[in-house]
């Protein structure tokens, strides 16, 4: 009954989603106040409803219910309950609908909060969201429908996908659609202002906080996806260029364009086009990712639930809102001219050349996903672009935006000398010369990119630091100052620091990592670099719904013990797979990876340990930029024009 | 080209067994005495597709197939080929699939210069913008109505 229920409201939400599309849009257009107001209502109603159907569904998976089709598919009743719910976004037809609830999710934030904004550009933003909300409504409903009843139901399920039984990916998909789908806010806006035809600074301010929440929802998105690899997949590898991450890579670094150059629009007046195209195209990313992982277009490790025919409907989504939105840019980009003036050597300057940058390497990663499909159709050729290819030519622009980023950002607003904005980081550049120096001393005969790395993300780490120091200005009491600096310059400089050690620790792991791989004999201790390691048993465990092979290892340095690891094999037997679960000690500066294999003819094991420095410092990284994403939205600013909004008479917090 | 298809009905008959398995990759008896050629190997390992997976090196799957590609490597380099022409002795009878980092030869130029060109192409577009901008009249500055300014700082007030 319930389920009956969430169909029937799925079916609700997508007339509802109809009315909201067309409605608003004629009133806006005609500046009729009722049907512009129609849209508020709207957005709330069609996330009530959606939210029920989503609910309904997890429902249903919770409960084991055997008579749904997708509850069989990727359930099974000895699944551990977390998983149960995860399973809900687990698979095609539920990750939809988590799609689209989060679609109507924001629009129904920007109905609530949207106070502010002119009734009629509020009226055609949530038009325009809506829109994009019946198109995935009506890709689940016709060709994706989750519930979907079986005539005869079976005793139970067949499990999910073993690898996706995890906590790293249970909420690894949610945190990308909202990441995904919080650009569609931006797509939103962007479009209604060529309709309006009109782009301001305050279309900026309003814009940047809804693409700075998609950017630090991508962020820990594609770091939970990224340490899940690291620890799953078992040879510690954090990032495969695999066309799947390079789809939610992409909309990362147009989004980080984006959130940046709608600040030259908010403060300078300048850049207006081109921040309208990059919000279309952030999207597009968005929906072009989406169109890859659910096509099956390229191979990818991520093989679970895709579907060839499905994609056709993504492609046709993905032409009418890209297309169309680039259309009407083409129309009405002309109607928007810059209004600040500044110099070639200014913040707007450099603001533009981080957009430069962020987008042609966003480029070059499109071109290497896309080239293996481009190649075969019209050139005959079948190839492959992988891992090697994207290390070589992606990695040059990310080095050049480390070594630009912390003079571009102390350069003054309107016009500003390279010298005076580079004095006060001699320092820093003089520190992050002499670590990369100590480095490449340190190690010999090994490849540069080790110190380089160490170089590059110390000077972008403490050209942060130089940064926020110096917006406190002159004279004494400058700590003091520095505590009540507003929380957007705490936001930049954290972000920053974080890219550095991201930069940092990639290079830094990259460079240093040990390798060992051999036949272990029980009992036997072997060395691998400074750690002694020994196998002492392996023993045979039942898990809840899988069995495992266990080896016991103990680690450690200079005879004392540092840990126990357990790595272990595991076998799902209801959905027939393997797993290698890694045992991985972790530590602040390395971290000891251990997996098991097989057992050998002579009776030992294969064991591979593998020594990686710095790896966690990776996601401290992405975490320091996501928290610094999550800073300059909560800034006073932001807040400041959510109160106006109160003392108008409008109800609600701020949706930052 | 025999060999080629034989080993796409490969891919396809396999293909499916292996999806997204985890992996073991080289293995203790596989590896070279002489440390020198095995970091060679592994280098060039990097460099293959394993051609039953999704996307994997055949340094990093534990498909049978690549275990023979990666002792097919082995015994190439043993017997003294180079890394060129090792990669080579292999892409004449896997095809160009088997490159993860594509040749620069043919149509593939334009695969490898589309980041630098686009760079070059940006920057002048963006630099041509950045001279209109300096040289653009300060009168543009006041270009709203006077409501339109008085909506703006009200909208922009701190």
């Amino acid at each position: 009954m319930i389920t009956e229920l969430g169909h029937f409201c799925l079916i609700l939400a997508f007339m509802v989603a109809i009315v909201q599309m067309v409605v608003p849009l004629v009133g806006a257009h005609k500046r009729w106040t009722g049907w512009m107001a129609v849209a508020e209502p709207a957005a709330t109603v069609q996330f009530l409803l959606t939210a029920f159907a989503f609910g309904a569904l997890t429902w249903a998976f919770v409960t084991s219910d055997f008579s749904l089709q997708l509850v069989v598919l990727n359930s099974h009743s000895a699944k551990p309950m977390i998983y149960k719910i995860s399973g809900t976004w687990g698979n095609h037809e539920g990750s939809m609908l988590l799609w689209v609830l989060i679609v109507t999710l924001f629009g129904a934030m920007a109905a609530w909060f949207g106070g502010g904004l002119p009734p009629s550009l509020k009226a055609r933003v949530l038009a325009v969201q809506s829109a994009i909300a019946v198109a995935f409504f009506a890709f689940i409903l016709f060709t994706s429908n989750p519930f979907i009843r079986l005539a005869v139901p079976p005793f139970d399920g067949q499990d999910l996908n073993p690898l996706l039984q995890d906590p790293g990916l249970a909420f690894h998909p949610p945190f990308l659609y909202l990441g995904y789908v919080g650009l569609s806010m931006a797509f939103s806006f962007a479009v209604a202002a060529l309709i309006e035809g009109r782009v301001d600074a305050a279309w900026g301010r309003w814009v940047r906080p809804w693409t700075l929440a998609a950017w630090v929802f991508l962020t820990i998105g594609i770091a939970l996806g990224s340490w899940w690899a690291y620890y799953e997949l078992g040879w510690g590898g954090f990032w495969f260029w695999d066309p799947v991450e390079n789809a939610s890579f992409m909309p990362w670094l147009l989004a980080a364009a984006l959130l940046h150059s709608a600040i030259v629009v908010e403060k300078r007046e300048a850049l207006k086009s081109w921040t309208i195209l990059l919000a279309i195209l952030a999207f597009g990313f968005s929906l072009i990712g989406t169109f890859i992982v659910r096509s099956g277009l390229l191979t990818s490790v991520h093989a679970f639930a895709n579907d060839p025919e499905r994609g056709v409907f993504i492609l046709i989504i993905l032409a009418v809102f890209t297309g169309g939105a680039l259309t009407l840019y083409a129309m009405r980009a002309g109607a928007m001219e810059a209004k600040g003036v500044f110099g070639v050597v200014s913040r707007e300057s450099a603001l533009l050349t981080n957009n430069i940058i962020l987008a042609v390497s966003c480029f070059v990663v499109f071109v290497g996903t896309m080239w293996p499909v481009i190649a075969e159709m019209f050139f005959d050729r079948k190839l492959s672009v992988g891992p090697p290819f994207f290390n070589m030519a992606f990695t040059p622009f990310m080095v050049l935006l480390g070594i630009i980023l912390p003079v571009g950002a102390m350069l003054p607003w309107k016009r500003g000398k390279l010298g005076r904005a580079m004095w006060p980081l001699r320092y820093a550049f003089m520190l992050a010369v002499a670590l990369g120096l100590l480095a490449w001393a340190m190690q010999t005969g090994r490849s540069a990119l080790g110190p380089v790395g160490l170089f590059l993300g110390s000077w972008v780490v403490f050209g942060a630091l130089v940064d926020l120091w110096s917006r406190t200005g002159r004279g004494s009491n400058r700590l003091a100052r520095l505590t009540r600096l507003p929380r957007a310059d705490w936001g930049k400089a954290t972000a920053h620091a974080g890219l550095g050690i991201t930069m940092f620790a990639i290079a830094g792991l990259t460079a240093w990592e040990q390798e060992d791989i051999r036949v272990a004999q029980l009992g036997e201790p072997f060395e691998v670099g400074a750690f002694t390691l020994t196998l002492d048993d392996v023993i045979d465990l039942e898990g809840p719904n899988y069995l495992s092979t266990t080896g016991l290892v103990t680690l450690a340095k200079d005879g004392r013990t540092l840990a126990q690891l357990r790595p272990e094999k595991r076998q799902y037997p209801v959905a027939r797979m393997p797993t290698t679960e890694a045992a991985i000690d972790y530590r602040f500066l390395r971290d000891v990876y251990v997996v098991i294999g097989d057992q050998q003819t002579n009776g030992g094991w294969t064991v591979r340990t593998y020594i990686k420095p710095l790896t966690n410092w990776i996601w401290a990284g992405c975490i320091l930029m996501s928290l610094g994403g999550a800073l300059s939205l909560s800034d006073r600013r932001f807040r400041v024009a959510a109160g106006a909004r109160r003392r108008a008479g409008t109800q609600g917090l701020p949706a930052e | 080209m025999k060999r080629t298809l034989l080993n796409l009905a490969l891919v396809c008959a396999l293909g499916i067994a292996y999806l997204a398995t985890p992996a073991q990759a080289v293995l203790p008896d596989e590896v070279l005495d002489d440390p020198v050629l095995e970091e060679r190997a592994r280098e060039l390992s990097r460099e293959l597709r394993c051609l039953v997976c999704r996307n994997e090196s055949i340094d990093e799957s534990n498909a049978d197939l690549a275990r023979d590609l990666r002792l097919l490597v082995r015994e190439r380099l043993v017997e003294g080929d180079s890394n060129e022409q090792a990669l080579e002795f292999i892409v004449d009878r896997y095809g160009e699939y088997v490159l993860l980092r594509p040749t620069t030869g043919g149509s593939n130029w334009i695969l490898w210069a589309a980041g630098p060109l686009m760079l070059l192409l940006a920057g002048g577009v963006g630099y041509g913008y950045l001279r209109g901008r300096e040289a653009a009249p300060k009168t543009q500055e006041a270009a709203l109505s006077e409501a339109e300014q008085e909506r703006l700082r009200q909208i922009l007030e701190d």
